[in-house]
């Protein structure tokens, strides 16, 4: 029986007068895919932002691997082994692809205080940069600069960084967020990859994508979760159905 | 975007010797050239100053528009020491960086968590603060007129003494410092600890994400930002035998980000010095033929931010790859390059 690693607990977030979450539970168990969907505005990437600590959620618990992490700042969180990516790219366009992943490297943030240490000299962190950029399709562009890549191989780049800090869980934001059909194909391809194999809660509006990756997904509007489930019984679900979301084959 | 650093970097690199070695001939062919030796000991120590300023703008991305208050600092309390601790060298620049650092530390605890333009105001605000203290704090700081007659103190290695009081043993030793704060700060830029500072400048959410604790690096870079800055301070105060609150003041915090800028310490681990080199030859070569130079580096200093950002380090980059470029008779992209090299 798996266990539940990640655990959100009537989680409330508002912005002045603005409920953007209201009483949102989540539970995650371990090596699950999970997904969350729901239409602009609904609220699903301020959840992600709760969720890994960027914002303080104003009621409510969350608990990673039985532990209460409740408002920890993000790099707190980071640390016990929760990586994100982000619905904006968010790389180091300077650096190399390489770079990337090696700056996510945990043993290579375990240097961070390090000022007399070549890291360039280094060849495990190289090795193992070079190893997680292979699963992503990047090992042959390791030495190109982020900013020239593709827009698809930015989007496995960011993956590829989210994947070297070694998380336990993987938050993904509309990680096929502006690829083209053939980007998405790719990604899907990595993400089926990563299924059973690291636990996975993803954001997106791509359905048919997601529906045939995920073993549950939630269903965020107006801020709260109205329906849970696989995604054979979300496609049954009334709610969901009388939605723009229900538009599922 | 400053280098890289995929290959391995050595210790000395061979520009980093070449430019030594060129430096220590100044005494010899300053003068033949119509210039003065003490130019070459302002060179060096505002060298030093953009070096360590660097840390903060070039490498973490921070806009620190005050930092002539950490040079201020550094030659002041040189100077107090001196009168009326310990008439010792080495305990003078320690005491000098370790005031520097001890205020870039208390700033940083209210500009750390702050990014862009606040973080440039803040600084700017603190540094004004420092320089109306040396202003107005006349009996500590001697007010508008300084503090006067701080000594070259001699070099005292136990067993020997060398006195620094002529210019070309003070250009030597000013050197040596040089030297030091360079290797030190090569093998920085190049550490763990350099690298998350550029990674916290391309983007400083993605380093929280990724666990770091950005608070601290960017205090840690400050605190020794302003302990290089004030080491700078204290070897100016030995230059010039004094130390006067212009230092603090906002034109002065701006001439070190218009060197760091127009040599290219955005791009490049040696702009701030080919800044220093640009900014201080002009002002004694321009200001030769009028007293007017400011307008003319102004004005060169408008035309790079407006076409070419990265500085003159960007454009000798530029003409490097085109050189290699055409050398390998392709058009291809040249190879990532070693920082430095």
């Amino acid at each position: 029986m798996s266990m539940t690693l990640f655990e959100a607990q009537a989680l409330h977030m508002r912005f002045g007068n603005r409920v953007v979450l209201e009483r949102v539970d989540l539970k995650v168990e371990e090596n699950m895919f999970s997904g969350i969907i729901g239409p602009n505005g609904a609220g699903k990437t301020t959840c992600f932002n709760v969720l890994t600590g960027r914002y303080r959620p104003n009621r409510g618990s969350i608990f990673f691997a039985g532990e209460d992490i409740t408002g920890l700042r993000p790099q707190q969180i980071a640390r016990k082994g929760l990586a994100r990516s982000f619905q904006i790219m968010t790389l180091f366009d300077e650096y190399s692809a390489q770079d990337n992943v090696i700056q996510a490297l945990p043993e290579m943030r375990a240097m961070a205080w390090r000022a007399d240490y070549p890291v360039g000299r280094d060849a495990r962190l190289r090795e193992a940069a070079g190893e997680i950029l292979d699963s992503v399709g990047l090992g042959a562009r390791a030495h190109v600069r982020a900013k020239d890549l593709s827009y698809g191989d930015r989007r496995a780049l960011e993956i590829a960084v989210a994947l070297a800090s070694r998380p336990r869980i993987l938050f993904l934001d509309e990680p096929t967020s502006g690829l083209g059909a053939s980007g998405r194909t790719r990604l899907r391809e990595l993400l089926a990859r990563l299924k059973g194999k690291l636990t996975v809660v993803m954001i997106e509006h791509d359905l048919s994508l997601l529906f045939s990756l995920a073993d549950r997904v939630s269903v965020i509007q107006w801020g709260q979760v109205i329906a849970e489930g696989t995604p054979a019984e979300l496609r049954t679900d009334p709610w969901v159905r009388r939605s723009n979301l229900g538009k599922l084959q | 975007m400053l280098p890289s650093p995929q290959a391995s970097p050595r210790l000395v690199t061979p520009t980093i010797a070449i430019v030594l070695l060129l430096l220590s001939t100044v005494p010899f062919w300053i003068e033949r050239v119509g210039l003065y030796p003490y130019l070459g000991i302002e060179i060096i120590i505002w060298s030093i100053y953009a070096l360590g300023f660097n840390l903060v703008l070039g490498y973490s991305g921070l806009p620190s528009f005050g930092h002539g208050a950490y040079f201020g600092v550094g030659a002041y309390a040189f100077g107090l020491a001196q009168f009326n601790l310990f008439p010792n060298l080495w305990l003078c620049l320690l005491a000098a960086v370790l005031a520097a650092a001890l205020a870039g530390a208390f700033v940083s605890l209210f500009v750390s968590h702050r990014r862009g333009i606040y973080f440039a105001l803040m600084t700017i605000a603190f540094g004004q603060v420092a320089w109306f203290v040396a202003i107005k704090w006349h009996r500590v700081t001697g007010g508008e007129d300084g503090l006067l007659k701080i000594a070259r103190l001699p070099v005292d290695l136990g067993f020997e003494q060398f006195a620094l009081t002529s210019n070309v043993a003070l250009y030597y030793f000013v050197l040596g410092i040089f030297a030091l704060v360079l290797l030190g700060l090569w093998r920085l830029v190049n550490s763990p600890f350099g690298r998350v500072l550029q990674a916290i400048r391309q983007n400083e959410i993605r380093v929280t994400f990724l666990g770091y604790d950005v608070w601290w690096l960017k205090a840690a870079v400050f605190t020794l930002s302003a302990a290089i800055s004030g080491l700078a301070g204290a070897l100016f105060a030995m230059a010039q035998m004094s130390a006067f609150p212009d230092v603090m003041s906002l034109h002065h915090s701006g001439y070190i980000v218009m060197m760091t800028l127009v040599g290219g310490g955005l791009v490049s681990f040696w702009g701030p010095v080919i800044g220093v080199f640009a900014f201080l030859l002009t002002r004694d070569i321009i200001g030769v033929f009028t007293t007017a130079w400011m307008f003319w580096f102004g004005l060169f200093f408008v035309l790079v931010v407006l076409f070419k950002p990265e500085g003159i380090a960007g454009l000798i980059n530029d003409t490097r790859d085109a050189i290699a470029r055409r050398w390998s008779g392709s058009a291809a992209a040249v190879p990532a390059r070693e920082p430095g090299a």
